[in-house]
């Protein structure tokens, strides 16, 4: 795996992008996904909002790296937040 | 019937290895060299997101982005209804089609066939000033014209390398699409009293929609990833007039050997075409999902 170049954080990372994946397929296997319509302009599935707030997450990193020189602590909590009201209302 | 819509997803197995290996192992190696300074192949260290600190903050990056969107823009403006104009001016009716189709299809098809090095040396040599064709053409027409040295020109040249390349793939989905209309959607549009615009926007339209969808998306991801092309062509010049965001790339991973660097770049690149090819799903696609939606609900209220 030495090609790979694994870090620590990476690994972590991929572990917690991994776990959701597989407690996503768990859920959506006890209760099947439907459209719902929420605060977001259009219909979404459970999928789709996960797929959202990674997105949002992903963009909120990104703007706080290039905005900001500190480490972007605020950013993951805000990703977590919208995350949360994505989830939930969205 | 459960257990037999269990073991059907068995059969996409394959696949699931094949992108993993192709796609997902590689992106997952892109991610961890972009969190490390390599200095050679056995010696990293953890920068965190210092390199994309740096990219993000990079001012010839940002302008290459800006050019690249420009392209991308500009491109799809043109080849989108250029290829749909095309398409519509084909004959289609069975009576007419006899080998004049045929023929424009495979004529049609022919720049898709062509290898994009190829493409670019085409029109390097078709465009230079000296032995040029289109080059000289224009200079003898008392234009000065020199897309080596003058940017306007560079531009103006790589627009139209690829409005030569591609409005045939857009011609070919919506001919595709505009044959599964029967005549007798015409026929009654043309009882109806329609124009010409009301045809096209209510009866081929509709019929176009998926076609263009998947047409669209193929050019804007290619337009966005758009690499040989200009590379062979202006090599990216004059100065960095032409460098669009995958040469800026490459420049940076292959001859510069910065990995670390290059890697970030390569991520945030993949972020922008995911929510650039997202959005237009949502747009496009969503809406008729989220009409049948409505519909459902509609059904369920009946009921």
């Amino acid at each position: 795996m030495n090609w790979m170049a694994w870090t620590l954080p990476t690994a972590l990372f991929f572990c917690a992008i991994g776990l959701l994946l597989f407690t996503m397929t768990l859920i959506e296997l006890k209760r099947p996904t439907t459209m719902a319509r929420g605060w977001l302009p259009m219909a979404t599935t459970r999928g789709d909002r996960i797929f959202i707030s990674l997105l949002a997450a992903a963009g909120l990193h990104v703007a706080w790296l290039a905005l900001f020189t500190s480490p972007p602590y605020v950013a993951s909590v805000a990703a977590v937040i919208t995350a949360i009201i994505v989830l939930r209302w969205g | 019937m459960q257990a037999n819509q269990n073991r059907a997803w068995l059969g996409v197995l394959p696949v699931v290895l094949i992108v993993a290996f192709s796609g997902v192992i590689p992106l997952m190696t892109v991610v961890n060299f972009s969190v490390q300074d390599v200095l050679d192949v056995n010696t990293r260290f953890f920068v965190g997101f210092d390199w994309y600190r740096e990219i993000l903050r990079d001012q010839r990056l940002l302008d290459a982005l800006g050019r690249q969107l420009l392209f991308s823009a500009t491109v799809l403006a043109i080849e989108i209804p250029l290829g749909i104009a095309v398409a519509r001016a084909m004959p289609r009716e069975p009576k007419g089609r006899g080998w004049g189709a045929a023929a424009l299809l495979v004529l049609l098809a022919l720049p898709l066939l062509v290898p994009w090095n190829v493409v670019g040396t085409i029109w390097q040599v078709y465009a230079r000033p000296d032995i040029g064709l289109l080059g000289h053409g224009i200079n003898a027409l008392g234009i000065h014209y020199n897309f080596s040295q003058v940017s306007s020109h560079a531009w103006i040249t790589l627009i139209l390398m690829d409005v030569w390349h591609w409005p045939s793939l857009i011609a070919l989905l919506a001919f595709s699409g505009l044959t599964s209309i029967p005549n007798q959607h015409y026929q009654a549009a043309e009882l109806d009293g329609a124009s010409r615009w009301q045809v096209f926007r209510f009866v081929e339209m509709p019929r176009l929609r998926s076609v263009l969808i998947i047409g669209v998306l193929l050019r804007l991801m290619d337009s966005l990833m758009i690499y040989t092309e200009p590379f062979v062509l202006t090599g990216g010049g004059p100065g960095t007039s032409t460098t669009l965001l995958s040469q800026y790339l490459a420049t940076m991973a292959v001859g510069q050997f910065d990995v670390g660097p290059a890697a970030a770049f390569s991520v945030l690149y993949f972020l922008l075409i995911l929510l650039l090819c997202w959005l237009f799903y949502t747009a496009v696609v969503k809406r008729d999902l989220e009409q049948d939606f409505a519909r459902q609900g509609e059904r369920a209220a009946h009921e």
